[in-house]
């Protein structure tokens, strides 16, 4: 004879609802997502959603206003704006996240890794991190580029540099408390080597704000390359990239074909956007402290 | 207090020389020889004895560890040595564009605190009220939105309402003009920009306002306040707003310090010869001693308003104390 319990079935709560319940308590970092969630469509399809070559050339259509034949018009060597905007998404997002993962994983790494060992350790690793805050990104990325010559690798180890100190740094200081607690000295006292203790032990008690800084570290990255194509510092043409395609067309001419100028710049503004929406609802969700405010 | 200021210096000097060595570093692996630039152009040819005296000229033919420690050396005391491209003193060379770039940075800190103490402040007061939800979207925005960007937008509006009003378009000069010889000139070149740039700055100081301002509002003297019947103006203006301006001090303080040597971008948006102008051209014409001189300013600029802020943390806060 087979018990029956009248116990109601213990309801996991799926990941749909999970989503669900997020994006009723947060309808703008919703809004975010969506925002991101198209850049990303756009770019890993720009191949079957862009209508024109992002790089052909149409000295019959130099810049033409936004019709039903461009949709955003276009630039100054007839290519249309559009397609360049959904190919140049590919360049920003790959960009923004290469550097911010890398530089927020070696940011991680060192953060964790100096607040464990304390001492001379900390003290040098955190001289190293003022010194790296405390540099100017544009010399870090006119030298980076004017010896190792310009191209997208490049763009990302020069943005890369300035996001690791900023990272580490709020690390360490979440990870500080984590080291005084008794499973660090028991694992220590288990004979655990040092690696093993920092990755398996201390990272996976860090991870939720270096997740939600990681979020605004791609916003950031992608304002960054941005500002580094616009300087002729970052991606050469004829990559679509945004920040290029403010460059030189874009102001001279402002007046006369605004749409030029208009168009790239919405596209990097509603990116970060959707980025930091996201990242603030992220963290809101995250943090129990931050829910009520 | 001194002994913690005395503290705070003797550290910045391993950050000071760290910073020194990447930049000497730096600008020596760069492809390419200034003299080679100076005497030939880009595509002419220079004699090697040419080429020998003016590395001799500009001490290029000394040992690298000897070039270190004359820069460390001149740094200390004060001396920035001469620009390799012009041959005029560093110190003269970064006076004449320093004006413009701090002018923008201090009416940008001007803008970004006006707009973003009010706006954060009313934001706590208000939390979760429709007001709350467009001052965040706003500051969101403000952060997104790329300073160059906006800056090109500023200009198109500009040309766009002066020739519907005058009949032609009309810019502000490039060249800048001090204020005490004509007020009106200097404010028509650097208002653009620092609005520009104020605007991103005021959205990051809205935030942290706004996040400082929630958390001094629930300690518990604000309820003991509001429990003996203090009206809500001198709750927030006399003890909220002082306690919560820690963190908003730290941060204009810090932005600050970045927007000296981060103008780069604005000031070529707008054409003006400032700091960040300066910075690119130094790089680009491998003139060491000026890049040098540069950086160490910058990093200097930083070090010291991180300290100032900390003691400024102190006066804020009487809770705190120096260890």
């Amino acid at each position: 004879m087979t018990a029956v319990t009248n116990d109601p079935p213990v309801r996991r709560r799926s990941w749909l609802d999970a989503s669900s319940r997020f994006a009723r308590r947060q309808p703008l970092g919703t809004f975010g997502l969506v925002l991101v969630i198209v850049a990303a469509v756009a770019g890993l399809s720009a191949e079957w959603i862009a209508p024109y070559n992002p790089t052909a050339n149409d000295f019959a259509a130099m810049t033409e206003p936004p019709s039903a034949a461009h949709w955003l018009g276009t630039d100054q060597f007839g290519r249309d704006l559009l397609s360049r905007i959904i190919y140049g998404a590919r360049t920003a997002l790959i960009i923004g996240f290469v550097s911010s993962f890398v530089g927020g994983f070696l940011g991680l790494v060192l953060g964790v890794a100096s607040a464990y060992f304390g001492g001379w350790i900390d003290n040098v690793l955190q001289r190293v991190m003022d010194i790296l805050m405390a540099f100017p990104l544009i010399i870090m990325a006119l030298a980076v580029v004017a010896i190792f010559g310009t191209g997208v690798h490049n763009v990302i180890a020069a943005i890369t540099v300035p996001l690791v100190p900023r990272c580490a740094r709020v690390v360490r200081s979440s990870a500080l408390s984590i080291r005084e607690v008794p499973y660090i000295d028991a694992a220590r006292t288990s004979g655990f080597s040092h690696s093993r203790i920092i990755l398996r032990h201390m990272v996976p008690n860090v991870v939720a704000p270096f997740l939600i800084m990681l979020t605004a570290f791609v916003g950031q990255a992608i304002l960054a390359e941005a500002s580094l194509s616009y300087l002729g510092l970052g991606v050469q043409e004829p990559t679509p990239a945004w920040g290029l395609m403010l460059q030189g067309g874009a102001e001279e001419y402002a007046s006369t074909a605004p749409w030029i100028a208009i168009f790239p710049g919405l596209a990097i503004a509603l990116t970060v956007f959707g980025f930091s929406l996201f990242g603030d609802a992220l963290r809101d969700a995250i943090d129990p402290k931050m829910r009520e405010r | 207090m001194y002994r913690y200021i005395l503290n705070r210096l003797l550290l910045s000097i391993p950050t000071l020389i760290g910073a020194a060595a990447l930049v000497f570093v730096l600008m020596r692996l760069i492809p390419g020889d200034i003299c080679m630039v100076r005497l030939g152009g880009s595509g002419g040819t220079v004699s090697p004895s040419a080429l020998a005296a003016c590395h001799a000229q500009i001490g290029l033919e000394r040992p690298l560890p000897l070039q270190f420690l004359d820069f460390i050396g001149g740094f200390a005391v004060g001396d920035f040595g001469t620009s390799m491209w012009s041959g005029k003193p560093v110190i003269q060379e970064i006076a004449s564009r320093l004006p413009v770039s701090l002018e923008i940075a201090l009416l940008a800190t001007i803008v970004a605190v006006a707009i973003a103490i009010p706006l954060g402040t009313i934001s706590a007061l208000k939390q979760n009220s429709w007001l709350d939800h467009v001052v965040r979207t706003v500051a969101i925005a403000g952060i997104a939105t790329p300073s160059f960007w906006l800056g090109i937008l500023s200009i198109l509006i500009v040309l766009d309402v002066s020739h519907y009003l005058f009949g032609h378009p009309w810019m502000p000069s490039i060249d800048y003009v001090p204020l005490w010889d004509d007020p009106l000139g200097n404010l028509s070149i650097v208002i653009l920009p620092a609005i520009t740039i104020g605007y991103r700055y005021s959205a990051v100081t809205m935030r942290m306002t706004r996040s400082a301002m929630l958390e001094v509002l629930r300690e518990d003297y604000i309820r003991t306040a509001r429990a003996k019947g203090l009206i809500e103006q001198l709750i927030v203006n006399r003890h909220a707003l002082k306690n919560a301006m820690l963190p908003v001090v730290t941060l204009v303080g810090i932005e600050f310090a970045f927007l000296i040597g981060g103008l780069v971008v604005t000031e070529q948006v707008f054409n003006l010869n400032g700091i960040g102008r300066l910075f690119v051209q130094a790089v680009q014409n491998q003139d060491y001693t000026l890049t040098q001189a540069l950086v160490m300013l910058t990093v200097a600029i930083f070090v010291v308003t991180n300290l100032v802020v900390d003691v400024l943390y102190a006066w804020l806060d009487p809770r705190i104390r120096f260890g």
